[in-house]
């Protein structure tokens, strides 16, 4: 694997403590939909995720479109109530009464969306913005200490100087200056654990990296403990220490960055890291990408009605007998690395 | 009424080979600037754009937004809207039989309904909004195939229909389906293969795999590239995606703030990117595979066009800028075929110390 010489952004952070920060253990959530003539179906959207996050940790979950990281993103932020399993705070697991957390659960756990543009209220400044969280989860008071902890907000997230920020409407700031914003308001709360999900994709390319290194400031300079959900392995692997990837409602591989990139364990992974744009590539391995045949990868499938088995066997090009029938076990690979595929399962077997 | 142009075309078109290898370019682009026209001064989204396009070529077009990137297509494509106005330039299009060249600006509707579909075609970024809802795909097909060929039968287009949804592998009797029964990365294939109907020389794709996954648009993708090496169309491929370009197009032309920085090869662009803006956007996305260090992006943010910068757009963010940066707007310069619009590379205005050290060490 690529030993990073230079510290890099993603240099591991301090060892694991044994208690995570939040962790999901065994997580399910089902959504009951009904169809327009009436019918009654239910979108089996995350299946039995289980993932942890540390403090000044990262962990980055990717996974394409309908693979299920918005929704365990917004089950660990308390939004939903899980169907089975649970979420647990710093070894507490988490109640919700009607549906909802307690306020103090936001205290703890913070969320930021990918749309700076839809996550502001637009009717109010940038102070106001600011100041809502600090008075209702810190009951901060006065004129004088309200500017000050909003100025020190905006000056953590480096929009300086700040006299030129707190009063402006977010109509009057770029896309990366909101999602700045954005994240300050989600600090203003002194949470624990922060969930990004795809914080940077609906920036412009060139201040996605200002972003980036922000997230990662605020893992190594506060210990947030971080998840980070992208669809976006190359950035994953800038900012993460941990990868988890999900396909179709259920996380199939998981492990150190560096190794779940360079040598994926599962079918799935590795048709996503080879299919995931790299400059960096030779020209022959290039034309050989493009010319293999893609037409059989085939699409991720319904999670109304998902493939028996494991739910990537339909794509799969080692795809045997077991497979379709049975959801393969979770098999652990050693140095924190595991794959949900009965191939992992036949070779351990056969030792 | 087509417009003819003399083959002798004597524009000084900053360093295209235009001017000589007609037989090989199907489409000149020469100084073009759009403008949107508001109630006060116009806002400037293409400024003096010239590039050409060899025939069976693809050429990609990278920018963030508000560089000008989509104003360019709408341009090029004669599909752009009030406020919109074509102020200067012009777009030849040069077909294949050798007939005529067109110039597409001052092209007439008619002229202009000659073209579209048989010559020139478009693939949209949303493929939803450019397929029609209440129309099974197939009658979308046979429409597009019997405008353009009237002695066509109806049963007939249908069965091109079919066989046209298989090059982008999907399976024929999908035409029966109406666009909603298909999946999205389906429905940008098809989106393709109708853009494809007709044969056309040239295709312009603005965005077209942005709205799916990275596997699918690795399958779009090489459909696309095989398609290419079968029928020889050409493509401009826009995307603010310049890792993708620098895998995909033969050349890439950047833009920023309406002007077209730096053209040249992929590889050109990826080993020795010589303006600054387009370094910063390379040093912009991750490696998945080399060592990682840490990477900057670019300070600031772009330029608001209705209050442009001075002199060079990219001035205010530019690390390696000196003296005059800031008043002269520098030309878009080819040498070897690389071209670039950045005053550290032309020898009479760039500072003493060498270019090499200055953009060498700004990053």
């Amino acid at each position: 694997m690529t030993a990073t010489t230079v510290p890099a952004p993603s240099a591991p952070g301090a060892p694991a403590p044994d208690t995570p920060v939040l962790e999901a253990v065994d997580v399910t959530k089902h959504f009951e939909v009904r169809s327009a003539v009436g019918a009654r179906s239910v979108v089996r959207a995350v299946e039995g995720a289980t993932l942890a996050l540390h403090r000044g940790r990262v962990v980055a979950l990717v996974g394409e479109s309908g693979s299920g990281k918005t929704t365990l993103a917004r089950l660990l932020a308390g939004f939903y109530a899980p169907t089975s399993g649970e979420i647990a705070l710093e070894g507490v697991t988490v109640r919700q009464r009607r549906g909802r957390v307690e306020r103090g659960y936001h205290k703890d756990v913070q969320i930021v969306f990918q749309d700076p543009f839809g996550s502001l209220n637009p009717l109010h400044r940038v102070r106001h913005n600011l100041e809502r969280p600090l008075k209702l989860h810190h009951g901060v008071r006065g004129r004088a200490e309200l500017d000050r902890r909003v100025r020190e907000l905006l000056e953590r997230v480096a929009l300086t100087p700040t006299e030129q920020f707190v009063d402006k409407f977010p109509h009057e700031l770029s896309g990366g200056q909101r999602q700045r914003v954005v994240i300050a308001r989600a600090l203003a709360v002194e949470p624990k654990v922060l969930l990004g999900d795809e914080p940077i994709s609906m920036l412009d390319v060139s201040i996605r990296l200002e972003m980036l290194n922000l997230l990662d400031r605020l893992r190594t300079e506060d210990g947030l403990a971080l998840l980070y959900i992208t669809h976006d392995i190359a950035s994953a692997r800038y900012l993460c220490d941990d990868i988890v990837v999900m396909y179709a409602g259920e996380m199939v591989e998981g492990g150190p960055k560096e190794q779940v990139i360079a040598d994926p364990q599962h079918p799935y992974t590795r048709l996503l890291v080879e299919s995931s744009p790299d400059p960096g590539r030779g020209a022959r391995d290039r034309a050989a990408l493009f010319d293999a045949d893609a037409d059989g990868l085939g699409e991720p499938p319904s999670l109304i009605d998902p493939p028996s088995g494991c739910r990537f066997h339909p794509r799969c090009p080692f795809a045997m007998d077991v497979c379709r029938t049975q959801a393969p076990p979770r098999t652990d690979l050693g140095d924190g690395r595991w794959a949900r595929c009965w191939l992992h399962q036949k070779t351990q077997e056969n030792e | 009424m087509v417009t003819q142009i003399m083959s002798d075309t004597d524009h000084d078109d900053a360093g295209t080979t235009a001017a000589r290898g007609a037989d090989g370019d199907v489409l000149r682009v020469t100084g073009l600037t759009v403008e949107y026209v508001t109630d006060g001064d116009p806002v400037r989204a293409c400024a003096d754009v010239t590039f050409t396009l060899r025939r069976g070529e693809i050429l990609g077009v990278a920018g963030e937004s508000g560089s000008g990137k989509s104003t360019l297509i709408t341009a090029l494509t004669r599909l752009q809207r009030p406020p919109a106005v074509t102020t200067a330039g012009s777009i030849v299009f040069q077909p294949r039989d050798g007939g005529a060249a067109v110039d597409l600006v001052t092209a007439s509707p008619r002229a202009l309904r000659a073209l579209r579909w048989t010559s020139l075609s478009i693939v949209l970024q949303s493929a939803m909004d450019a397929l029609n809802p209440v129309m099974r795909l197939g009658a979308q097909f046979a429409d597009a195939l019997r405008t353009h060929d009237r002695s066509l039968g109806n049963d007939a287009a249908w069965a091109r229909a079919a066989e046209l949804l298989a090059t982008v592998g999907i399976s024929g009797d999908r035409a029966r389906s109406y666009p909603h029964e298909l999946s999205g990365g389906m429905r940008q294939r098809a989106s393709i293969a109708l853009a494809l109907a007709c044969g056309p020389e040239l295709v312009v794709m603005d965005e077209p795999t942005t709205a799916v996954d990275v596997v699918m648009q690795r399958q779009i993708l090489a459909q696309v590239l095989r398609l290419r090496r079968t029928l020889g169309f050409a493509v401009v491929f826009v995307t603010h995606d310049l890792s993708l370009l620098l895998e995909l197009a033969d050349r890439i032309a950047i833009m920023y703030a309406g002007r077209i920085v730096e053209l040249g090869t992929a590889s050109e662009l990826y080993d020795d990117p010589r303006h600054p803006y387009t370094r910063g956007l390379r040093d912009s996305f991750p490696p998945l595979r080399a060592p990682l260090r840490r990477l900057t992006g670019i300070p600031g943010t772009p330029p608001d066009l209705r209050r442009p910068p001075s002199g060079c757009p990219f001035h205010p963010r530019c690390a390696a800028r000196f003296e005059g940066c800031d008043t002269h707007l520098p030309e878009l310069v080819t040498k070897g075929g690389h071209a670039v619009a950045c005053r550290l590379h032309d020898p009479t205005q760039r500072p003493q110390p060498a270019p090499g050290t200055s953009t060498g060490g700004a990053r």
